[in-house]
């Protein structure tokens, strides 16, 4: 299942296909800016040390979009950027996958950094998405216990 | 009334399903659903934390909650 959010500057977008970074690249490409921040989340093969087999991602989908696309619209009312497309992946990844794309254009860099930065932060803690660790012995829900 | 709640990641665990249904006072509040919750399920009360969502907006321990309401529980995020 995909789901995609457009307005003028921002697109987002929920999948369970493959991420493609020049899709995101070419989406906030404009001739107004001077410059392209992109962040780029992989699935890293180890965490604390203990080898990761893969992870499943799991998304309450309309809410998860929505609190993209509000993070989205308060980068643009913070900072003097042009667009932003983060594009969000859910099922099952492999090593070296990407769960996550962030792509913002700005008229100059510091901007674009700074949003991008905020982006990824934000939408760690706010929304509605859920990874969990496959190991050889066993499972975990990320974050889930203190 | 009768209420519908979704459960996602480690909370469909804990509820066994992707979706539990519940019987509250008419006029209950977050508040409310949560205690009652933390009764059935207690395993609710180890999680770092938990937040309710109703219609796709987080909600207020003091939020009241209405019969067609879209109820979920979300667990501790961990996208990205």
């Amino acid at each position: 299942m995909t789901i995609i959010i457009l307005s003028l500057n921002t697109q987002i977008k929920l999948s369970v296909s493959t991420l493609n970074v020049q899709d995101c690249v070419d989406w906030v490409m404009s001739p107004e800016c001077g410059g392209i921040d992109v962040f780029i989340g992989t699935v890293r093969n180890a965490t604390k040390g203990k080898a990761v087999i893969r992870l499943e991602f799991e998304a309450y989908e309309k809410m998860a979009v929505s609190e993209m696309q509000k993070i989205a619209q308060q980068a643009i009312a913070q900072w003097p950027i042009q667009k932003i497309s983060i594009h969000h992946r859910t099922g099952v990844l492999q090593i070296g996958e990407i769960p996550v794309i962030i792509a913002i254009s700005a008229a100059h860099r510091d901007a674009a950094f700074d949003a991008c930065r905020y982006i990824i932060d934000t939408l760690k803690q706010t929304v509605p998405i859920w990874k969990k660790e496959i190991f050889e012995d066993g499972e975990v829900w990320v974050a889930a216990h203190p | 009334m009768k209420i519908n709640i979704l459960a996602f990641g480690i909370a469909k665990d804990i509820f066994g399903g992707p979706s539990v249904s519940l019987d509250l006072a008419n006029d209950a509040n977050i508040s409310n659903l949560k205690y009652l919750l933390e009764q059935q399920y207690p395993r609710l009360k180890k999680l770092a934390t938990y937040m309710v969502a109703v219609n796709n907006e987080y909600a207020l321990d003091g939020d009241t909650i209405h019969e067609r309401d879209e109820i979920a529980i979300i667990p501790p995020v961990s996208g990205g």
